[in-house]
């Protein structure tokens, strides 16, 4: 095979590569203009006093940007903090409960299995807007329904979108909408399990607690992993759901101020496109960081066992 | 020797004794599935409790919600009985002799005394009763207000009404699936089917733009943009989806990979070039697919909040939906009723599309995720 390859290519080939790559151009284009040369712009523009409002020409400003970061800017540090108490509940909410949906949808004593999966997944399509006002008022502090339902069985629900104790276990509740999508690879993934491996299981006397986790869990481990690098990414680039509720006055201003928030404030209300850039680095080079770190630790305990490499 | 008759006694005896366990066994499998059931029915209706909040808050005016706060969830207003031209509110009490009733209760009542009209015998004279006036139970009347959606899908003075929002949404989707369908579509046909060079490291590339956060192209695709003179327009949201999309390109590979080569070679040696395979063979085999793309990318730019903001803003007159309701949230503030209308026809459309084309939109997910 790899001799047959070394040989010069027909005419033929030659023809079908052209035809390729003219198929594969749109995306070359596409990568280029809004994918490669816009990051490498944008590590330029960090180093730039560049405003889209001042029609002066853009001049570089002695790492006056990358200082600020450094020395002055305490925003972004509360921003990062932020997403990590944001995160520390959202990233394992975000497998456990699809995790668990999926496992319940999977179940042979569920009945109506189509309707359920249809509708637990619904949510996932509901505008983000729509979704932040039902569940601004959801979580009202006197007429919203869940400090209510608190109130039946005796508890006094909390302001949950201004006590900054409650604006992240908010913010996830909201978030809650969106894990439809993992659920439903979950779901795909579990139904591909090898039935044989839950017979042999069970003739060894494991009980279904115990397969869950010794065959489930890591035959889908490699969906799992999948579901928790989109995860992460989503972290980082989370930025509807805070910016809509502090725009107004409904949410803790300094307990939304997330990184991408401050961005757009930079950026786009400030207009200080190389302070942006500056900040658009820092998140990058954070979810880089942390996808790099879930790579890594993949060998541990993604299992790839199952698939067929070609 | 012995295993003729000692088969025979067991069988007739597995038969005796399966009888009683047989039956029990299936009771607890129906007593699972009753409880799993059950806890899936529960845990499904908190989780979609919340368009239960809206829809019902969506047909209130604003007293209704305020009685709401503290009363029934329903849109409802206290029951009032007209006497003499006054509107008298209509309490339920118990009287003395235990006797319940539904009682109007007259002006001239007090804080502990409570004069009260039998409506169904108005002439007599008033009960005289002593409950303090927080103790009354009320009686409500159901009273929905429909007309929150008509006000609202009419607007008001100074807002972009609601079927332009739509309309504007509509187009910004349509265009885009075609941008994103068609690109997507050849990439794919790239990968799927011809030799490239590096193949396999340009398809890790594509792949990788899906984990790229997208902050890092945003300032310079921004600044592109503007000085283009695209900031204001339609454009910036549209043609960038001319330029094919990892997600939709892994999945037309994906599909284009089970149709047969067969089909491709039969259509070539009949003459047609790989563009005509592309129109004649493939496409007319991916009608699944291609309506599962169509379908994610109506959804996406119907939901799409960030980009129509850099873009649109300050151009109420040309934003979707997404952002035009933002509007409505400050108009309404006071009106929650009417927000939560509004916010129920934006995400009616992807919903019901949703509904009406589920089949598409899952099997769409799960080779996406389970692929890879």
């Amino acid at each position: 095979m790899a001799v047959q390859k070394k040989r010069t290519m027909s005419p033929l080939m030659r023809q079908q590569r052209r035809w390729g790559l003219i198929f594969l151009s749109p995306w070359v284009f596409g990568f280029l203009a809004f994918g490669l040369i816009p990051i490498i712009a944008s590590l330029i523009f960090s180093f730039t006093d560049f405003r889209l409002t001042s029609g002066e020409a853009i001049q570089f400003n002695n790492f006056e940007n990358w200082r600020r970061l450094f020395t002055q800017d305490t925003v972004i540090k509360d921003a990062i903090l932020n997403t990590l108490r944001f995160a520390a509940i959202a990233l394992p909410l975000s497998i456990v409960m699809p995790l668990l949906l999926a496992a319940l949808l999977n179940s042979k004593y569920l009945f109506g299995k189509s309707i359920f999966r249809t509708l637990f997944y619904m949510p996932y399509v509901v505008p983000i807007i729509s979704a932040i006002y039902i569940w601004r008022g959801m979580l009202g502090t006197e007429a919203g329904w869940i400090n209510r339902i608190l109130a039946e069985i005796g508890i006094k629900g909390p302001n949950w979108l201004q006590d900054a104790a409650f604006i992240y276990p908010a913010l996830n509740i909201i978030g809650l909408w969106t894990l439809g999508n993992a659920m439903l690879i979950m779901l795909a993934a579990m139904q591909g399990v090898p039935t044989e491996l839950y017979e042999a299981a069970k003739v060894d006397g494991a009980g279904p607690i115990r397969r869950f986790f010794s065959i489930t869990i890591p035959m889908i481990s490699p969906v799992i992993f999948y579901n928790l690098i989109l995860s992460v990414i989503g972290i980082f680039r989370y930025f509807e759901v805070p910016y809509i509720l502090r725009e107004d006055q409904s949410a803790n201003q300094a307990a939304t101020m997330f990184p991408n928030v401050y961005l757009y404030k930079e950026g786009f209300a400030l207009n200080d496109m190389g302070y942006a850039s500056v900040l658009a680095w820092v998140i990058f080079v954070l979810a880089m960081g942390a996808t790099i770190l879930i790579f890594m630790s993949a060998r541990f305990w993604v299992y790839y066992g199952a698939e067929e490499r070609d | 020797m012995t295993t003729q008759p000692l088969e025979l006694t067991t069988t007739k005896a597995r038969s005796h004794v399966n009888t009683v366990p047989a039956y029990f066994r299936q009771l607890k499998y129906m007593g699972a599935v009753g409880s799993v059931t059950l806890f899936a029915l529960i845990l499904v209706s908190a989780y979609l409790m919340p368009f239960a909040y809206g829809a019902l808050t969506s047909l209130k005016t604003r007293e209704q919600i305020v009685t709401s706060a503290n009363g029934p969830i329903l849109p409802v207003d206290h029951a009032t009985f007209e006497w003499e031209g006054q509107q008298l509110q209509l309490y339920r009490v118990t009287l003395p002799d235990g006797e319940e009733r539904e009682l109007a209760r007259l002006p001239e009542s007090t804080l502990r005394m409570q004069y009260m009209l039998d409506p169904e015998n108005p002439t007599a004279p008033p009960i005289e009763l002593e409950i303090r006036r927080p103790q009354l139970q009320p009686v409500w009347k159901l009273n929905p207000h429909w007309e929150n959606f008509k006000l609202v899908w009419e607007g008001q003075q100074g807002m972009v009404r609601l079927p332009r929002l739509m309309l504007n949404t509509i187009l910004i989707a349509v265009f885009g699936v075609i941008g994103t369908v068609m690109s997507s579509l050849v990439v794919a046909y790239a990968f799927a089917r011809f030799p490239l060079p590096f193949k396999r490291t340009i398809f890790l590339v594509l792949i990788g733009t899906i984990i790229l956060p997208r902050q890092v192209t945003l300032v310079p695709t921004y600044a592109l943009f503007v000085a283009l003179g695209w900031k204001g327009t339609w454009l910036p949201l549209i043609v960038p989806h001319f330029f094919a999309n990892a997600y939709n390109v892994f999945l037309f590979r994906q599909y284009f990979m089970t149709i047969p080569r067969e089909l491709d070679e039969a259509a070539m040696i009949d003459g047609a070039n790989p563009l005509q395979i592309l129109i004649r063979v493939i496409i007319p085999q991916s009608f699944p697919v291609i309506m599962a793309v169509s379908l994610f990318h109506f959804v996406y730019a119907w939901n799409d909040y960030f980009e129509p903001l850099l873009y649109l803003q300050g151009k109420p007159e040309l934003q979707p939906i997404s952002i035009g309701i933002q509007n409505y949230n400050y108009i309404y503030d006071q009106q929650q009723g009417l927000l939560q209308a509004s916010v129920l026809i934006t995400l009616l459309v992807p919903v019901a599309l949703f509904f009406m084309m589920q089949r598409f939109f899952m099997q769409g997910v799960v080779v996406t995720g389970v692929d890879k």
